[in-house]
């Protein structure tokens, strides 16, 4: 079976230029570090407050910290890495101030009992995506995405959706690589499971091809 | 291998991060084990699924006002922070 291959290329020298620049007072430099990164932590960012609002706030004031602290940056990670640390801070507390009546952090709903262990197999249908159109598959990612514990959706997201490695998940979540692995196994399975209604193949034979 | 092994491997199995004599023998356990499979298989979906989705994408108009609003308040951090030389 083939194994998952990260999706993003990331031209880690030229950032890095892009960072000296910026760190000796070049703005050009900053604003072009960014363009490159503004979707990937707006996207981070909703996936973890779940509110475009909140997202947007998370953009600015991610990119202002980075800017403001620049000089602290010791260059031993990604700025990329380095930025979604700051982005993912600052998304939780957006998210803490949001839903005051529910502790939220990484640490949260590690569970003895294991709700991710697979409780329904079923084989799905061959291109389960296209049984959908556009807009309905949208809402059930998203859905189903949300319903995950933001300890679990905070990994998944920048593991698997922006493709971080599980080191650079580790160091932007400040997690040992264990937990990171925990997580995002558990993670996976309980998507996989809740996504089991919408794609498995009917009992008729649709979805066969 | 039992099922329960198979799965604590499942992360590193879809990711390609396992020597090759434990990647063969989750591969020999998928060979007659239908329910790992269909697990793996179907795991293995819902992540393209995600990655390949397009979905909380940044609206270009947007995209604009932000980006103007994050390096209007950098020059008035610089004025009030001038860099040391």
């Amino acid at each position: 079976m083939s194994t998952i291959q990260p999706n993003v290329e990331q031209p880690v020298s030229d950032e890095m230029a892009l960072v000296r620049r910026a760190k000796r007072g070049d703005d050009q430099a900053f604003e072009e570090l960014v363009r490159r990164y503004d979707r990937n932590v707006f996207r981070i960012a909703q996936h973890i407050t779940q509110n475009r609002e909140d997202a947007e706030d998370v953009v600015q004031e991610a990119f202002l910290k980075a800017y403001g602290n620049l000089a602290k940056f010791q260059e031993q990670s990604k700025f990329y890495t380095w930025l979604v640390r700051i982005a993912v801070n600052e998304a939780l507390m957006k998210l803490r101030r949001r839903k005051p009546e529910r502790t939220v952090s990484l640490d949260e709903d590690v569970k003895t009992e294991d709700d991710s262990l697979p409780r329904e197999v079923a084989d799905w249908s061959p291109n389960p995506e296209q049984m959908f159109n556009q807009a309905e598959l949208r809402d059930i990612l998203t859905r189903t995405i949300q319903g995950l514990p933001a300890g679990f959706r905070t990994v998944f997201v920048l593991r698997d959706v922006e493709g971080l490695s599980t080191e650079e998940t580790a160091q932007a979540l400040d997690l040992s690589v264990p937990a990171v692995k925990s997580r995002l196994l558990r993670a996976r399975l309980q998507l996989r499971e809740r996504l089991n209604r919408f794609f498995q193949k009917r009992a008729s034979g649709d979805g066969d091809q | 291998m039992k099922c329960s092994e198979f799965l604590n491997e499942l992360t590193n199995y879809l990711d390609g991060a396992l020597d090759a004599r434990t990647k063969s023998e989750l591969d020999d356990h998928l060979a007659w084990c239908h329910n790992c499979y269909v697990v793996c298989d179907t795991t293995r979906k819902t992540i393209e699924i995600y990655r390949n989705s397009e979905f909380y994408e940044l609206p270009d108009d947007l995209r604009e006002r932000l980006r103007s609003a994050i390096m209007t308040k950098c020059a008035e951090h610089k004025r009030s922070f001038p860099p040391r030389s």
